[in-house]
C-alpha cells in the first residue's frame, strides 16, 4: 500500500550513476496495483531508464490522469514532483508546465481509457503542438478500476472476462500518432524490458512529443484466453521490427553491429539512437512507409513493436512559439513589467 | 421641413444620445468609433455601446452614443437621433426614437410607407447614390457611406471638423489613398447637411475640458494591460465572445513589450487551446510550475473549466480566470451582456468549493483587479476569478488614466526555494505552519527535498493519499478558513453611506454608472438611499453592516435570479427580508431609468412621466 514506506537504508555497495545516485533513489512508493500487473513492469523500466541516464530527480516532473495508469507515478521517482490531475487531461497540465519551465523533463503516464476515450482530444493536440515530453500509454484494453468495461483500444472480437465480444473498432494510438504528424512513435510490451528501456531513453532525448504505446496486460480483467491484450496473446503476436539502441552523448559509439544493418539518428541533445533492422528495408523516417508496413503486419496478425517512427529535427512547441531559451519561471519581474513610462506611452493611443 | 422649428428647445448642449443602425460587416464600426473619439477629444464626457449580432456579415447592428456634459455615461434611456442606415430595421428603429427626435436616412430609395411617424423629423440624404457617383470601387461605395454619415453628424451636431480631420490623419497615416477618399466622403456628407438643413440641431456639442487626461478604453484591453504589468507569462485560452479581445490585446501588448531585446524572442507563451478544458489545464500546469498564468473566457467556458477549477482549489494551485460574462444559460445570447455567472463562479466545480472573485466596475478596475488577482492567486494558492462582462469588456469607457507604481513588486506567496529546503527537516505541502490557513509550496525543478505528489484525490496535511475522515477534514477545513480570511485583503466595497436615508442600494460591476445616476434622480424626487458596490467575494465585513443601517436594501443586478442577493443571504448572513431585488437581464447595458423604475415599484411613489426619469417606451432590458 502507498502508506507503507519502503526501507530507505541502502547498501553502500549499490551501483551509482553519473549523478551519484542509486536505483533506490529513482524508486517511489510501494505499488498498490494487482500482483502481476503489466504497469509495474513499466514502472521498473522507467526507474531503470532514469537511473541509467543519471537524470537528477528534481529536474523531472511526472504527470498522470486517472485510472490504474494514473496511480503509477507514485511508484517511481519519489524525489520528483508529481501531478495526478483529472481524467484524460494530463496533456494540458503537462503543456502548461512545459510552457512555464522548458528545462523540466516531463514524463506523462496515461492509459487507454485516459488517452483514447475521455482524453483523446488532449492527446491529439499535445501531439500537434509537439510538446516536449515522454508520453507513455499503458494500454490494456480495459477499464480496470471500474471492473472490466472495454476501453477504446479493445480489438474487435476480443472478449471480456464474462465472454462478451467487443464489436466496436479500436482506436490505435500508433496509427493515430502517425496520421497526426507525431514526431516520435513507438510501441512496446511491458514484458520486454530489454526493448522498452532503450525506447524510453530515446523518448526522453527526443525534443518533442514522444509517444510510447505499451501493451500492458491487466491480469485481473483482461488476461484470459479470448483477450487480445493478454500476456500470452501479446507474446505470440509480438514482432519486433526494429531494435533501437540508445547511445548517450557521453558514451562512445561502438560498432557492434554489421555495417549496412544499423542506422544512426542523432537526437537534438547530441545523443544517438541506433536502429538495427530486423526487417529489411524498414525506414523509420518515412511516415507513409511505416504506416503501410504496420497495416501489412497487422493483416498478418502480428503486432509490430519497436521505435517505429522518428522525426528528430522537427521543432517543438517552444520553437513554434519563438519562446526565449530561459524558462519563463526564471525571468525576473523587472524584465516582464514594462514600467510606468511605457504605460504612459501606451495610453497615448487611447486619447 | 425645418428641424429646428419642430424640435423642443429645452435640451441643453452636450446632453443627448444618438444611435446608428447599420448592417454588420459593412465597415460602420470604424465610422462609429470615429464619432466617439471626436466627441471625447472635444473634452465632453461620452460613452459608446456596441449592440452587435453573433454573426460575421449581413445582420443588423447598432451603435449607441451618449453625450453627457454632467458625466453620466451609462446607457441612455432614449434616443434623440437615429442614423437609420439599415432598411431592414427601419420600423423598430424609428419606433424607438423619442417624440421630436431626428432620423437620418438614406433617401437613395423612397422611405417605406410603414415607417412614417408624424412626431419625428426625417432628414433624407441620398448617401448610396452619392457614393456611387464619386467612388469607382464597389467596396469603397459601401465603406464611404459610413464616413458620409459621420460628415452629416459633424454638421448637425457641431462636431469639431478639425478634430475629425486629425483623427482621419492618424488612422490612415500609412494608407494615403484611403485618407483622400475618407476626407472626400466626410466633406460630401458635411456639405450636403449644411446646404439642405439648418445646422446645427438644438441637440449639439460644445467643447468642454471635462475629460482632462482621461483615456477612452474597453475593459478587455485594460485587463490585458493588467496581465502584462502583473508579469503573467502563460496565457491559455479558447476563442469565445466576449472575452476573445482580452487575449488578442494581450498578444498585441506582448508583441511590443515582451521581446527579449537581444534575441527578439518571446518572454511569454500564449497557447490557443483545443477547448476550455485544456485551457484551464494549461493554466493549472503553469501555475503549479511557478508561472503567473491566466485564461479569459465566458460562461460556457467556465462550465467546461469547472473540473480543473475544483482541482486547483483542492490541490491549491494559483491561476487567474477572467470571465467576461454574456447572456446565459447555455449558448444564450453571445453578444449581449449579463451578470449571470456570479453563483457559478463563486461555487465553481463539484463538492464543497468557494472561490475568490473580483467584480470590476469599469475598465480602470479591470486593469487594477487584473494586477491584484495574480497577487491574490499566488498568496492564497487558489484560482481567482475576475468577473467582467460584455458591456465593460467590449465597450469603450472614459476613465481616469491608469497608474503604475514602479516600486510595485509581485506577491509570489509562500514558496520555498532550494536554500529553504536545505534548512528544514521535512517538507509537508499542506501543513498550516503559520496558522493563517496558507501552507508553503515548492516548485518542480528546484530541490529533491521539495518533491511532493499533487493530487485531486483525498490527501492529508503532508500531501499523502488518504481516505480517512480526520486527515481529509483537516485539509478541507483549512482551505475553507484560508478563503474566508482572504475577504480582509480583497478590494473593499465602494460606499456612499447616507445616514438619514431609509433605503440602501447594493450593486456590482458595470451597473455602477446607471445606479449612481438613478440615485441622483431619485434624490430629486425626495427618495434618498445609501449606496454600496461590492468589489470582491468573500464579502467584506462592512457589507453586512451596511444592510443593518437601512430599513430595506435594493439589490440591483443584471440576472434573473437575484444571484448577488442569494450570495448576500448565504454568505454575508444578511436577513432575506431586508433585501429587495431590482433585476434587469434582457442583455442590454443598464440604463438609469430602469433602476429608477425598479426602485419606484417598491417604494410606492408614482413614477413621474418625464423621460428624464423613466422611459415607458423601452420595455426591453
Amino acid at each position: 500500500m502507498t502508506y507503507i514506506a519502503k526501507p530507505r537504508v541502502q547498501h553502500p555497495g549499490l551501483e551509482r550513476n553519473a549523478a551519484g545516485l542509486t536505483r533506490r533513489d529513482y524508486e517511489g512508493a510501494m505499488s498498490t496495483l494487482c500482483a502481476g500487473c503489466g504497469h509495474d513492469s513499466v514502472t521498473a523500466a522507467i526507474v531503470e531508464t532514469f537511473f541509467e541516464l543519471g537524470i537528477p530527480p528534481q529536474q523531472v516532473a511526472k504527470l498522470s490522469g486517472i485510472g490504474c495508469s494514473g496511480k503509477t507515478p507514485t511508484y517511481f521517482l519519489g524525489q520528483s514532483h508529481g501531478f495526478n490531475g483529472v481524467h484524460g487531461r494530463m496533456p494540458a497540465v503537462a503543456t502548461g508546465a512545459g510552457a512555464a519551465n522548458r528545462d523540466l523533463t516531463l514524463i506523462g503516464i496515461s492509459g487507454d481509457g485516459d488517452s483514447l476515450s475521455i482524453g483523446l482530444g488532449q492527446l491529439c493536440h499535445a501531439m500537434r503542438r509537439n510538446v516536449d515530453m515522454l508520453y507513455v500509454i499503458e494500454n490494456n484494453g480495459v477499464y480496470g478500476l471500474t471492473k472490466g468495461q472495454f476501453s477504446a483500444s479493445a480489438d474487435v472480437g476480443s472478449k471480456s472476462k464474462k465472454g462478451e465480444p467487443n464489436r466496436q473498432p479500436p482506436i490505435d494510438p500508433v496509427y493515430l500518432a502517425l496520421t497526426l504528424g507525431a514526431t516520435f512513435v513507438a510501441r512496446s510490451f511491458s514484458g520486454d524490458k530489454a526493448q522498452l528501456v532503450p525506447i524510453l531513453k530515446a523518448g526522453l532525448a527526443h525534443k518533442g512529443f514522444a509517444l510510447v504505446d505499451i501493451v500492458s496486460p491487466c491480469v485481473t480483467f483482461n488476461d484470459h484466453e479470448a483477450s487480445t491484450k493478454s500476456y500470452r496473446y501479446t507474446r505470440e503476436q509480438n514482432r519486433p521490427i526494429v531494435e533501437a539502441d540508445f547511445v548517450p552523448i557521453t558514451a562512445e559509439i561502438t560498432t557492434s553491429y554489421e555495417v549496412g544493418s544499423a542506422r544512426n539518428v542523432v537526437m537534438h541533445d547530441g545523443s544517438v539512437v541506433r536502429f538495427r533492422k530486423v526487417t529489411e528495408d524498414y525506414d523509420p523516417s518515412n511516415r507513409d512507409a511505416v504506416y503501410s508496413y504496420l497495416r501489412e503486419r497487422q493483416a498478418e496478425g502480428e503486432l509490430a513493436t519497436g521505435l517505429l517512427f522518428i522525426e528528430a529535427d522537427a521543432g517543438d512547441m517552444h520553437d513554434v512559439l519563438g519562446t526565449v531559451d530561459a524558462p519563463l519561471t526564471s525571468i525576473p519581474f523587472e524584465d516582464l513589467c514594462p514600467g510606468s513610462a511605457t504605460l504612459e506611452e501606451i495610453q497615448a493611443r487611447f486619447r | 421641413m425645418s428641424p429646428r422649428e419642430e424640435a423642443p428647445a429645452d435640451r441643453p448642449v452636450n446632453d443627448f444620445s444618438l444611435k446608428v443602425a447599420t448592417v454588420n460587416g459593412t465597415g460602420s464600426a470604424s465610422a462609429n468609433s470615429l464619432i466617439l473619439q471626436a466627441i471625447f477629444r472635444m473634452g465632453v464626457p461620452v460613452s459608446g455601446k456596441n449592440l452587435f449580432p453573433s454573426n460575421i456579415q449581413g445582420l443588423p447592428t447598432w451603435y449607441e452614443i451618449r453625450v453627457s456634459g454632467s458625466g453620466h455615461t451609462c446607457r441612455a434611456d432614449e434616443v434623440d437621433l437615429f442614423v437609420a442606415m439599415n432598411p431592414a430595421t427601419y420600423p423598430q428603429d424609428i419606433a424607438e426614437l423619442r417624440s421630436g427626435g431626428w432620423v437620418i436616412h438614406d433617401s437613395s430609395w423612397p422611405l417605406r410607407s410603414d415607417v412614417q411617424r408624424s412626431d419625428v423629423n426625417f432628414l433624407g440624404i441620398p448617401l448610396a447614390q452619392m457614393c456611387v457617383d464619386r467612388f469607382p470601387s464597389a467596396r469603397a461605395r459601401i465603406l464611404m457611406k459610413n464616413i458620409g454619415y459621420v460628415g452629416v453628424l459633424a454638421a448637425l451636431l457641431d462636431i469639431d471638423v478639425e478634430v475629425i480631420e486629425t483623427l482621419l490623419d492618424e488612422n490612415f497615416a500609412r494608407k494615403k489613398a484611403l485618407l483622400e477618399s475618407n476626407f472626400e466622403a466626410f466633406r460630401m456628407g458635411f456639405d450636403y447637411a449644411q446646404e439642405h438643413w439648418a445646422c446645427p440641431l438644438p441637440i449639439r456639442l460644445r467643447r468642454m475640458e471635462a475629460n482632462g487626461d482621461a483615456i477612452l478604453i474597453d475593459g478587455n484591453t485594460a485587463a490585458a494591460l493588467g496581465c502584462l504589468y502583473a508579469g503573467a507569462t502563460v496565457a491559455a485560452w479558447y476563442p469565445i465572445t466576449p472575452s476573445t479581445s482580452l487575449v488578442d490585446a494581450f498578444t498585441g501588448f506582448c508583441r511590443a513589450h515582451r521581446k527579449d531585446p537581444d534575441t527578439g524572442r518571446s518572454r511569454v507563451c500564449i497557447l490557443q487551446a483545443e477547448d476550455e478544458l485544456a485551457a484551464a489545464g494549461m493554466v493549472v500546469g503553469a501555475g503549479w510550475t511557478g508561472a503567473r498564468a491566466f485564461t479569459a473566457t465566458s460562461g460556457p467556458g467556465i462550465s467546461l473549466m469547472s473540473e480543473f477549477i475544483g482541482l486547483a482549489y483542492y490541490a491549491e494551485i494559483p491561476g487567474v480566470f477572467f470571465d467576461v460574462q454574456r447572456t446565459g444559460p447555455s449558448t444564450g445570447m453571445p453578444t449581449r451582456t449579463q451578470q449571470g455567472d456570479l453563483v457559478s463562479a463563486v461555487y465553481a466545480s463539484h463538492g464543497d468549493t468557494r472561490h475568490i472573485v473580483l467584480f470590476p466596475g469599469d475598465p480602470r478596475e479591470c486593469f487594477e483587479f487584473a494586477v491584484r488577482s495574480f497577487d491574490l492567486a499566488e498568496r492564497f494558492q487558489t484560482p481567482v476569478f475576475v468577473l467582467s462582462d460584455l458591456d465593460i469588456g467590449m465597450n469603450d469607457w472614459v476613465i481616469p488614466p491608469l497608474q503604475w507604481d514602479d516600486d510595485f513588486r509581485p506577491d509570489r506567496g509562500k514558496v520555498l526555494g532550494a536554500e529553504d529546503l536545505e534548512r528544514i527537516e521535512r517538507f509537508s505541502r499542506y501543513l498550516d505552519t503559520d496558522g493563517d490557513g496558507v501552507p508553503y509550496r515548492t516548485l518542480p525543478g528546484v530541490h529533491p527535498k521539495g518533491a511532493y505528489f499533487t493530487r485531486g484525490s483525498g490527501h492529508d496535511a503532508h500531501g499523502r493519499y488518504t481516505e480517512d475522515a480526520g486527515p481529509y477534514t483537516e485539509v478541507v477545513d483549512r482551505i475553507d478558513r484560508k478563503i474566508r480570511l482572504a475577504a480582509a485583503v480583497l478590494p473593499e466595497p465602494e460606499t456612499r453611506p447616507n445616514p438619514n436615508a431609509r433605503y440602501g442600494v447594493i450593486t456590482l460591476g458595470g451597473c455602477r454608472a446607471a445606479v449612481l445616476e438613478a440615485l441622483d434622480r431619485l434624490s430629486g424626487l425626495g427618495i434618498d438611499a445609501g449606496y454600496l458596490r461590492v468589489r470582491g467575494f468573500p464579502f467584506h465585513e462592512s457589507v453586512a453592516r451596511f444592510v443593518e443601517d437601512y430599513e430595506r436594501t435594493f439589490v440591483i443586478e443584471q440576472n434573473r435570479d437575484g444571484q448577488l442577493r442569494t450570495l448576500l443571504i448565504n454568505e454575508a448572513g444578511v436577513a432575506a427580508e431586508k433585501l429587495v431585488s431590482v433585476l434587469r437581464y434582457g442583455g442590454m447595458p443598464l440604463a438609469a431609468g430602469q433602476v429608477v423604475e425598479g426602485i419606484l415599484e417598491h417604494v410606492g411613489v408614482e413614477a413621474p412621466r418625464s423621460p428624464q426619469v423613466g422611459n415607458p417606451r423601452r420595455v426591453s432590458a
